[in-house]
């Protein structure tokens, strides 16, 4: 028989939500085991080139990546902090183990705690042809080229001019890269007008209420067939255009990834402005499952800025339920609990707000 | 390409029209469209189709997203090797 390993808190996804939890719950004594997919610690954080918003707190100024090695580093210099990393997450069964896999093997975990922040999945859109060579998503584009140095193509269409796509935009236009045109369904564009009116100002168009037709070519794609909307989201006919582009940019906003969730039994529910199907929890993270808390897009889909203080928010709860830092913890909570509604103060948290209240409003039917 | 298809599911390259075709059919779950053409059980396990298919379910049956019933999950998150659950256990030392 296999060992099961034991620890106190198990984190599954060592991206931003998932290292702040890991380096909260230490640092309050709590013996922490992480678990990352991917082969190298950080997430999102790792291809985010750009500098971010917010507080100093929230490492407002700093580009994502350097937040990025800068977690990675608080938790590989914390004792209390083993992290696994090629290892996937399996499952979350009834008696409380999780199993996973790493090299080909099957390993379980007994964790006393649990921290979801598995973040989420980029969306696709049913479009004809939308398999072609050359359509990527937003996500993949920024590995390939701000991980890996390679760029996706000559000439690019931005299917989204939500943050995602606004900043992809931008750094493919960095990278030497033309965007032809970032088209948009809403009849606003959704990300900050900050980074809008920069790649506005390069000379690229935003075409608002408009959507992509088809995808077209021979063996990878050599154009696009986008065309405007009405109030009612149906192409006006006529107002077709023929863009020649070799690839095709998904920005069209992810999904909080649940999996986990719904097999742990959490209630969930549908709540558009969170982004898809999330976890029903209390102000400290803790979802419907007793020791199981979320944290970072798996919540909801937001922003790094505040899946961190979610992480530390998260972690806190789970090491102050197992007695740790007795005294500390609840100022802690309470400091995160503020910087969180902080954060989501702004227009853009509005909708978070909404969906958050939509979420734990009691009369609505769960599934 | 000679014909253009719009994918709805990629791992099991299931198309936009097979699952319009079976909503028409009477299909009326996630789950059941998955057992019939597999839409949902490839490498991804659901992730970029689910939500479509759950769309045209919407769209067919006039309810709102939210409404749509979302399929079984189970372990395994991913697929699996046999061989992980056959020799995996006996041979996972320290970890």
């Amino acid at each position: 028989m296999s060992e099961v390993k034991d620890i106190e808190i198990l984190i599954i996804g060592g991206g931003p939500a998932g290292l702040s939890a890991a380096a909260a719950a230490a640092d309050l004594g709590a013996s922490v085991l992480v678990l990352e997919r991917d082969g190298k610690l950080g997430g999102q954080l790792v291809k985010q080139t750009h500098k971010f918003f917010g507080s100093k707190k929230q490492y407002a100024g700093d580009r994502g990546f350097q937040i990025g090695d800068l977690l990675i580093g608080t938790c590989e210099n914390n004792s209390k902090v083993e992290v696994w990393s090629d290892t996937t997450a399996l499952g979350i069964y009834e008696d409380g183990v999780v199993t996973a896999e790493r090299d080909g093997k099957h390993l379980k975990i007994k964790p006393k705690k649990i921290i979801l922040a598995t973040g989420a999945s980029e969306k696709m859109i049913a479009f004809p042809n939308n398999d072609m060579p050359g359509i990527f998503g937003a996500g993949a584009v920024q590995t390939l080229m701000n991980v890996h140095g390679i760029v996706p193509g000559k000439r690019v269409l931005m299917i989204g001019a939500g943050n995602i796509g606004l900043i992809v935009s931008y750094q493919l236009m960095q990278a030497g890269v033309e965007v032809a045109a970032i088209i948009e369904a809403a009849p606003a564009i959704g990300g900050y007008l900050v980074h809008a009116s920069k790649i506005r100002r390069a000379g690229v168009p935003i075409l608002t209420s408009h959507t992509i037709q088809e995808a077209y070519g021979k063996d990878s794609v050599e154009g696009a067939i986008i065309c405007q909307l009405d109030d009612k989201w149906q192409a006006i006919p006529g107002t077709e255009q023929d863009l020649k582009v070799d690839v095709i940019c998904l920005a069209v906003g992810l999904s909080p990834l649940t999996e986990l969730c719904f097999q742990a039994d959490c209630q969930m529910k549908y709540v558009p402005e969170l982004s898809g199907h999330v976890p029903l929890r209390n102000d400290y993270l803790e979802t419907t499952r007793p020791g199981l808390y979320v944290a970072g897009d798996v919540s909801g889909v937001e922003e790094a800025s505040s899946a961190m203080v979610e992480g530390r928010l998260a972690g806190i709860s789970a090491a102050f339920s197992l007695g740790y830092g007795k005294d500390l913890a609840p100022k802690l909570q309470a400091e995160a609990l503020a910087e969180l509604s902080e954060l989501r103060s702004g227009p853009a948290g509005q909708k978070t707000l909404q969906g958050i209240r939509k979420l734990m409003d009691k009369g609505e039917a769960l599934c | 390409m000679q014909t253009k298809e719009t994918i709805v599911c990629r791992c099991e390259d299931i198309t936009l029209d097979e699952i319009q075709s079976l909503i028409k059919q009477g299909y009326r779950t996630i789950d059941e469209i998955k057992r019939v053409v597999r839409a949902g059980m490839g490498p991804c396990q659901g992730r970029t189709c689910r939500m479509l298919i759950a769309q045209e379910l919407a769209k067919a049956y006039g309810v709102p997203v939210s409404e749509v019933l979302m399929p079984t999950f189970r372990p395994t998150v991913k697929p699996v090797k046999l061989g992980t659950f056959a020799g995996g256990e006996s041979d996972a030392e320290n970890c």
